[in-house]
C-alpha cells in the first residue's frame, strides 16, 4: 500500500484548523475526542486529500462538534442522522470524500438504524464513531455502549442493558471495512482511518475514548490517564490476539482490522445504470 | 357527460378497465375525462372501484353523486352501487357471480364464464366487460378502445387481450338482441 | 394531450423544474412519485435512493441538495410526521428542497387510501420552532405539475424547504392534461465574492444570501444550531435575534409573489366560498351552480395556503355576506379567515372527515341558506 505523506503533526493542525474563528473547543480537558480528531486529520492529510472535496458530517453529541473545527466543507446535523445526509452527499456527487464523525449514542442508539442500512447499502462513506460509553453532552446519561452494571446519569444503581459491540454490529450489518482503536494509541487511530478512507465501500472506525467528566467520574477512575492505562489494559491487537489464549481475552476488546471485504459499491454501480441507460443497454 | 362505474373484487383488472376507457376518451376521442379510483388494504380480493368521467366540456368536480353505468363484476357490487344508478342508468353484471340485479335496466353477461372457456384467461375478463360496454352504450368509439388497449396492455398479453375486447363486443350483441326479443314477447303477450 | 395521474404530473414537473435528487421512503398514496422517479431520474443523470425510513430520506435530499443538486421527496401523513425533525433542519439551515405530502386521513395511520386535508396546520406548524413556511395546494392534474415547478423554483430562490400539499383524491386521479411545452426555471444563485470573503448567511448585499454548493472551494460549516452569517454557533442575543428574525423577513418581503390565488366572481359576490386542493373543484361547481340559479356567489381557490392570503379575505370581509371555507377536516385554515375577518363578516365552516370529498351540494345548500334574506348557517 502506498506510504501515507510525511508531516509536522503541529504545524500540520495549524494548517487545517479554524483557529483564527471558533476556538476555544468546548471539549473538557481530559477528553478523547481531541486526540482523535488529530488522528483524522493526520490521516486526511497523509491521504493527501484535496480538502476543498472533503466533507465532514456529524450529528449531535460532544464528538459531533469536531466538523465546527476543521477547514472542510462541515455539516453538523440532527441527532443520529449524520449518516443519512452523508449518503445523500455522496449519491449526489461521488467525487466527494464524505466522513462522518459520530458518537456511541448518535450513531448506535437513535442513529442505530441508519447506520445497519448504510453498512447494508455499502455507499463509501468512512464513519469515524468516537465511542465514550456516555452521553457527555447531556450529562452522563446510559448510551448503548455503557457496559452492563456501570453507572450513569440515568443509571444510578448500574446499568442492567448489555452494550453493542459496534464493530460486530457493522460487521454483521455487511460493512465492507470493520476496525477499533483506542485514544491511547492515537497514532493506530491514524492507520485505520488512512485504511477506512482508502477503502471503497462503507467503512466503519470505532474509537474507545474516555469521558473522564462523566463516566470516569461516575465510575470511579480517578483521572483521564487511569482510563488511557483502562484502554491500554483491556484491548489486545486482533493480530496479537490469535496468538493468545481464548482465556487470556476474556472481557477484551479487539483492536486493528477487524473486516476488510469487498462488496460492490453503491455509487459504482448507480453510475453504471446511469451510463448504461444512456448507451441505451437497458 | 356520461359516468361510468367498474366495481368488483381487487385483482379483476377493474383499474386497468377504467384506464383503457379513460385513454380511449381523452386521447383517441378527445373528450375530456377524469378516472378516479377507491381501494383498500387488500391488492386481491378487497373491495375496488374505479369510476371514468367523459364529457364534452371541462370536468369540474371529479367525484359525481351518480353514476350513468355500473359494469358491475359481483353480487356485491350490485347491491352496493345499484341505488347510486341514475333514472335512465344501466347496469351491465358479470353473470358469473351476479345472481340477483335490482335495476330495471341491465345486462347480464357471464364476462368472467366467457374469459375462462372462450380464451382460457380468466384475468381478460374485464377486457370483456369493456367490450361489452363499449359495444351496448358507445362511450368511446371501438377504434378507440382497441388503441387505447394497445397501448395500456403490455405486448405478451396483447393477443388475448384483443380477443377478449372482441368477444365482449360479440357477446353483448347477442345480450342485446336477446332481450329485443324477450321485449317483443312480452309486447305480443 | 395525455391521461395522466396526479402523482405521475408532479414527478414530471419536478424533472422538467431540474430535479435531479429523490430519496423516499414507500408510503400510500403517494408511493407513485417514488416509483416513477426510480425509472426517471437514472435516465437524465440524476439520482434515485430509497432510504429506511422518511427520516433519512429528508436528511438525504438536504444532504444531496448542499451538494447543489435540486432535490425532492414525497410522503403521506406518518412520513411526514417523521419529516418534521429534518424538516426544521432545513429551515434553519436554509437549504432548498421539495417535500411533497399527498394528505390522507389521520391522526395516525389513519385511512391510507382515503383523502383528507387534516395536514394543513402540521405543514405550517409541524417541526418546533419559530419559522415561516411556502405550503402549495395543487386542485388539479394541471396544478400538480405547473404547482411542482413552482415549489422548485421558490424553494431555489428563497432558499427554503417547500411543501407540495396534494390530497389523495388530487394526486390518484387522473385527467387529460395538455402540459405547458416551456416552463421558466429558477436556479439556485451562486456566490458573488472568492470563497475567503464568503459568508452563507450573508444577506446584507442580495435578497437571499447565496448558497454555494459543497465541493466547490467555499469549504463553510452548515449546522441546525442557531448561528452567525458565517454559519456558525451563536448564543450572542443580537446575533440570535437577527438568525431568527432573518428567516421571517425573507418571506415576508417577497410574501406577495408568493401568494398565488384564483379569483372567480368576487366582485359582486354575497357569498364566497374560499377552498383549496379537491374542495376548490367541489366550491367551482357549488358556485357555477349557484349563479345559474340567480345567487351571488363567487370563490376563491387558494393555491398558496400558506403563506395565508389575509390582505384578500380582508378584502372580501368588506364586501361579501359571508365567507364559506370547505375542508376536509375539523376547521384547520378557517380559523386564519378568523382571523383576518376579525368579526366583520360570517366565516362558515364546512367540515367533512369520513374519508369522502366534500360535494358541490353540500357548499351549494349552505350557499342558498346565507344568500337567503336574513340567512345564516
Amino acid at each position: 500500500m502506498e506510504k501515507p505523506r510525511e508531516f509536522n503533526p503541529s504545524e500540520l493542525m495549524h494548517e487545517y484548523l479554524r483557529q483564527k474563528k471558533k476556538f476555544p473547543h468546548i471539549w473538557c480537558s481530559g477528553c478523547g475526542i481531541g486526540t482523535t480528531m488529530g488522528a483524522v486529520i493526520r490521516a486526511i492529510a497523509g491521504c493527501e486529500l484535496d480538502r476543498d472535496r472533503v466533507v465532514m458530517v456529524s450529528g449531535i453529541g460532544c464528538s459531533s462538534r469536531m466538523p465546527t473545527y476543521v477547514d472542510f466543507n462541515t455539516l453538523h446535523t440532527t441527532h443520529g442522522r449524520p449518516i443519512a445526509f452523508a449518503t445523500g452527499i455522496k449519491l449526489a456527487r461521488p467525487e466527494l470524500e464524505v466522513i462522518v464523525v459520530t458518537g456511541d449514542g448518535d450513531v448506535a442508539a437513535i442513529g442505530g438504524n441508519h447506520l445497519i442500512h448504510a453498512c447494508r447499502r455499502n455507499i463509501n462513506l468512512t464513519v469515524v464513531c468516537i465511542n465514550n460509553s456516555i452521553y457527555g453532552m447531556t450529562g452522563g446519561q446510559a448510551s448503548p455502549t455503557t457496559p452492563q452494571g456501570k453507572i450513569a446519569s440515568t443509571a444510578r444503581y448500574g446499568d442492567f442493558e448489555r452494550a453493542f459491540d459496534l464493530c460486530d454490529l457493522t460487521a454483521g450489518a455487511g460493512a465492507a471495512f470493520v476496525a477499533r482503536g483506542a485514544v491511547y494509541y492515537a497514532r493506530q487511530i491514524e492507520k485505520l482511518v488512512v485504511q477506512a478512507l482508502r477503502k471503497k465501500g462503507f467503512a466503519f472506525v470505532e474509537v474507545v475514548s474516555q469521558c473522564p467528566t462523566y463516566y470516569g467520574r461516575f465510575n470511579k477512575f480517578k483521572s483521564p490517564v487511569e482510563m488511557l492505562y483502562w484502554q491500554r489494559d483491556n484491548t489486545v491487537n486482533v493480530k496479537a490476539a490469535a496468538k493468545t489464549k481464548p482465556e487470556e481475552l476474556e472481557g477484551k476488546l479487539l483492536t486493528g482490522v477487524l473486516a476488510d471485504r469487498d462488496y460492490p459499491e453503491f455509487t459504482e454501480l448507480y453510475d453504471k445504470l446511469i451510463a448504461d441507460l444512456a448507451a441505451g443497454e437497458k | 357527460m356520461i359516468v361510468v362505474r367498474f366495481a368488483g373484487y381487487g385483482g379483476q383488472g377493474l383499474l386497468t378497465a377504467g384506464l383503457i376507457l379513460a385513454d380511449a376518451a381523452a386521447v383517441f376521442d378527445k373528450k375530456k375525462v377524469i378516472q378516479t379510483q377507491s381501494y383498500g388494504a387488500e391488492a386481491r380480493g378487497g373491495a375496488s372501484r374505479s369510476d371514468v368521467i367523459i364529457s364534452d366540456e371541462d370536468i369540474v368536480f371529479p367525484k359525481p353523486d351518480h353514476l350513468d353505468i355500473l359494469v358491475a363484476m359481483n353480487q356485491l357490487s350490485v347491491d352496493k352501487y345499484s341505488a347510486s344508478l341514475a333514472d335512465g342508468g344501466t347496469l351491465i353484471a358479470d353473470a358469473t357471480f351476479v345472481t340477483m340485479v335490482t335495476f330495471p335496466d341491465f345486462y347480464s353477461i357471464p364476462f368472467t364464464k366467457i374469459a375462462r372457456e372462450r380464451l382460457g384467461r380468466e384475468i381478460v375478463a374485464n377486457v370483456v366487460a369493456l367490450g361489452a360496454l363499449v359495444e351496448l352504450k358507445g362511450v368511446v368509439s371501438k377504434k378507440a378502445a382497441a388503441g387505447a388497449l394497445e397501448q395500456r396492455i403490455p405486448q405478451a398479453a396483447l393477443d388475448v387481450n384483443r380477443k377478449a375486447l372482441e368477444e365482449g363486443f360479440k357477446a353483448a350483441r347477442e345480450a342485446a338482441s336477446a332481450r329485443e326479443k324477450a321485449v317483443a314477447d312480452y309486447d305480443i303477450v | 394531450m395525455v391521461l395522466m395521474q396526479g402523482n405521475e404530473a408532479i414527478t414530471r414537473g419536478a424533472l422538467d423544474a431540474g430535479v435531479r435528487f429523490f430519496a423516499g421512503y414507500p408510503i400510500t398514496p403517494s408511493t407513485e412519485i417514488a416509483e416513477i422517479m426510480s425509472v426517471e431520474l437514472p435516465k437524465v443523470g440524476g439520482k434515485f435512493l430509497q432510504m429506511e425510513d422518511e427520516i433519512g430520506s429528508l436528511a438525504a435530499v438536504i444532504g444531496a441538495s448542499l451538494t447543489g443538486l435540486k432535490a425532492m421527496t414525497a410522503t403521506s401523513g406518518p412520513g411526514f410526521s417523521l419529516m418534521q425533525e429534518n424538516l426544521g433542519y432545513a429551515y434553519m439551515t436554509e437549504v432548498p428542497c421539495l417535500v411533497v405530502n399527498v394528505m390522507r386521513g389521520g391522526p395516525s395511520t389513519g385511512l391510507p387510501t382515503h383523502p383528507s386535508q387534516g395536514d394543513v396546520m402540521q405543514a405550517r406548524w409541524g417541526t418546533h420552532g419559530d419559522h415561516p413556511a411556502i405550503v402549495l395546494a395543487p386542485s388539479s392534474v394541471l396544478d400538480c405539475y405547473v404547482l411542482t415547478v413552482r415549489a422548485i423554483n421558490l424553494a431555489e430562490r428563497f432558499r427554503t424547504p417547500v411543501i407540495l400539499l396534494p390530497d389523495e383524491v388530487v394526486a390518484h386521479m387522473r385527467e387529460d392534461v395538455t402540459l405547458p411545452e416551456k416552463v421558466d426555471v429558477v436556479d439556485r444563485e451562486a456566490p458573488h465574492v472568492p470563497p475567503e470573503w464568503y459568508y452563507p448567511y450573508d444577506d446584507s448585499t442580495t435578497d437571499v444570501a447565496p448558497l454555494a454548493p459543497f465541493g466547490t472551494g467555499f469549504r463553510f460549516h452548515v449546522t441546525g444550531l442557531t448561528h452567525d452569517r458565517a454559519g456558525f454557533a451563536t448564543t450572542v442575543p443580537a446575533e440570535v435575534d437577527r438568525a431568527v428574525r432573518n428567516l421571517k423577513r425573507k418571506m415576508d418581503r417577497f410574501r406577495l409573489e408568493i401568494i398565488q390565488v384564483e379569483r372567480v366572481h368576487l366582485a359582486d359576490a354575497e357569498v364566497v366560498v374560499a377552498a383549496y386542493g379537491i374542495c376548490a373543484r367541489s366550491a367551482e361547481a357549488a358556485v357555477m351552480q349557484a349563479r345559474a340559479q340567480g345567487y351571488r356567489a363567487g370563490f376563491v381557490n387558494m393555491k398558496t395556503i400558506w403563506p395565508f392570503c389575509f390582505k384578500l379575505v380582508e378584502r372580501v370581509a368588506e364586501s361579501a355576506k359571508a365567507i364559506i371555507v370547505p375542508e376536509m377536516n375539523l376547521g384547520q385554515l378557517v380559523r386564519e379567515f378568523d382571523r383576518a375577518v376579525c368579526g366583520r363578516t360570517q366565516v362558515v365552516p364546512i367540515s367533512r372527515v369520513d374519508g369522502e370529498a366534500i360535494t358541490p351540494r353540500q357548499i351549494l345548500d349552505v350557499i342558498a341558506e346565507l344568500a337567503r334574506p336574513g340567512g345564516t348557517a
